[in-house]
């Protein structure tokens, strides 16, 4: 069980890896999704850095969405996934390294860049670890959540535009916990609570995703 | 009991029994309604706080609390669907969506109307209002998922797995909502239906209640019927009943 999900995660990074857009795109996206706010509001620092948090925390849970639906549309398309569905490992383990692929190749790189927009948007330096964790533990809920919602869409030829409407409303409680917890931090308040909730919703969403995705593709390819 | 539950569960059956049942229920619904509006807007008295316009919650709350319970059901019988493949409880899934949905937008609308007088602004971030506007959006994309997939059997358990995601979330949403709602607002604001409210105007919100639960079950019944009909029209006893011409 564990060599196939270390099998399937270097298969799919090394596909990530090939094409080189997949993976920068959402993070171009993400960069200019926090340049249009002061574009739009106006560059009024006390202004920007209050609303900061809450905007990259919004161009964070955007930019994860857009690599979401391509997660398993092209093994969808090219039969692999009825090859993970016929093997003898529990198909819950190897969509979870599929997500934790996703959230590798457009997560990770996501949590490495918000420094630079938190310093754009003239973020309270005080605030950046917080960013930092917030955010690591948050875009892996979202990957988690998203996968639900890609397998769900994933027989749908327009699939793309359908999953922000079934994922976006389940991502709320991880955006507010994480906007919360970068907000206080930037205020010079305890952080523990946020990040012990965002922990919570992780590690439900770590228990119960997996199988609901799992059932989600089973239905995806028998149609 | 199985037995029991075998036989309601085959939707000829199912079909015969909200035949009887829907005009039964319709006069309760209208008897319910009409003394519980009676009872509210004339007879219970006016508040001492928010004067005539807290009359509305015998709209609001009900639809509110209708809003939930039937999300409460569709998630229930997504379940049944799911473990049991009961063909009806797929319907009663289907058809119940659109109504939980318009109970959702009424409590919003009506949450939104008392708002004006008491807050002065007709949308208040209030926790509980956007709690009920993130339920709506589960709804509509729960209809969205449905009506997107051609498949009529792939749509049914796709949807069902989503109704059962949204159960799990629905009070992890409703409870951040509310942690952000004390963190960001003073706790200063008037809440409709406050903890203690005197008996002359919780009866008539009790049976408005009661009476939208009924309203739910006669509309539900209704349709349920319709899309068993639209299902099952190649089956003898359908065709039976369009011959004899009673539907």
């Amino acid at each position: 069980m564990g060599g196939a999900f270390i099998t399937l995660l270097k298969r799919d990074l090394t596909l990530a890896m090939r094409r080189r857009s997949d993976w920068l795109n959402p993070l171009v996206f993400f960069v200019i999704v926090v340049t249009l706010f002061p574009i739009g509001i106006g560059p009024d620092g006390s202004l920007l850095s209050e609303i900061a948090p809450g905007v990259i925390w919004v161009a964070a849970l955007l930019a994860t969405l857009l690599g979401l639906d391509g997660l398993f549309r092209d093994d969808f398309d090219d039969g692999s996934i009825e090859q993970l569905l016929l093997s003898p490992q529990p198909l819950s383990v190897l969509v979870l390294a599929k997500v934790l692929t996703h959230w590798l190749v457009a997560g990770l790189p996501l949590v490495l860049l918000s420094p630079l927009l938190a310093l754009l948007l003239q973020l309270k330096l005080q605030a950046i670890p917080a960013l930092l964790a917030s955010l690591v533990l948050g875009t892996l809920t979202l990957s988690l959540i998203g996968a639900i919602g890609a397998a769900l869409t994933v027989g749908l030829r327009r699939g793309g535009v359908l999953l922000p409407l079934l994922v976006l409303p389940l991502f709320i409680p991880v955006l507010i916990f994480g906007s919360s917890c970068v907000a206080a931090a930037a205020g010079g308040f305890a952080i523990g609570a946020q990040l012990s909730l965002l922990g919570g919703l992780f590690f439900l969403a770590l228990a119960l995703a997996p199988l609901a995705v799992a059932a989600s593709l089973r239905i995806s390819a028998e149609s | 009991m199985f037995r029991w539950f075998h036989k309601l569960a085959s939707t000829k059956n199912f079909y015969r029994l909200a035949e009887i049942l829907t005009p039964l229920l319709a006069v309760a619904c209208a008897i319910l309604l009409a003394v519980g509006l009676y009872r509210g807007l004339f007879v219970a008295p006016t508040d001492y706080e928010q004067g005539e316009s807290y009359r509305i919650i015998y709209v609001h709350v009900p639809a509110a609390w209708m809003s939930l319970f039937i999300y409460m059901v569709m998630a229930f019988c997504s379940l049944l669907f799911l473990v049991w493949k009961m063909k009806l409880a797929d319907i009663v899934a289907q058809v119940s969506a659109p109504l939980g949905a318009s109970f959702t937008f009424l409590a919003l609308a009506t949450g939104s109307l008392w708002g004006k007088p008491m807050w002065g602004t007709w949308w208040e971030w209030d926790a509980r209002l956007t709690s009920e506007l993130i339920l709506l959006f589960i709804y509509i994309g729960y209809m969205a998922l449905r009506s997107s997939i051609d498949n009529k059997s792939t749509a049914a358990r796709a949807a069902a797995i989503l109704a059962l995601v949204g159960v799990v979330n629905i009070p992890i949403i409703h409870y951040s909502v509310e942690w952000w709602n004390t963190l960001h607002q003073p706790a200063s604001i008037a809440k409709i239906g406050t903890p203690s409210i005197h008996i002359s105007m919780l009866i008539p919100l009790l049976l408005m209640a009661l009476g939208f639960k009924v309203y739910y079950l006669v509309v539900m019944l209704t349709k349920t019927r319709n899309v068993i009909l639209e299902r099952e029209a190649n089956s003898a006893w359908v065709r039976e009943r369009v011959k004899e011409n009673r539907l």
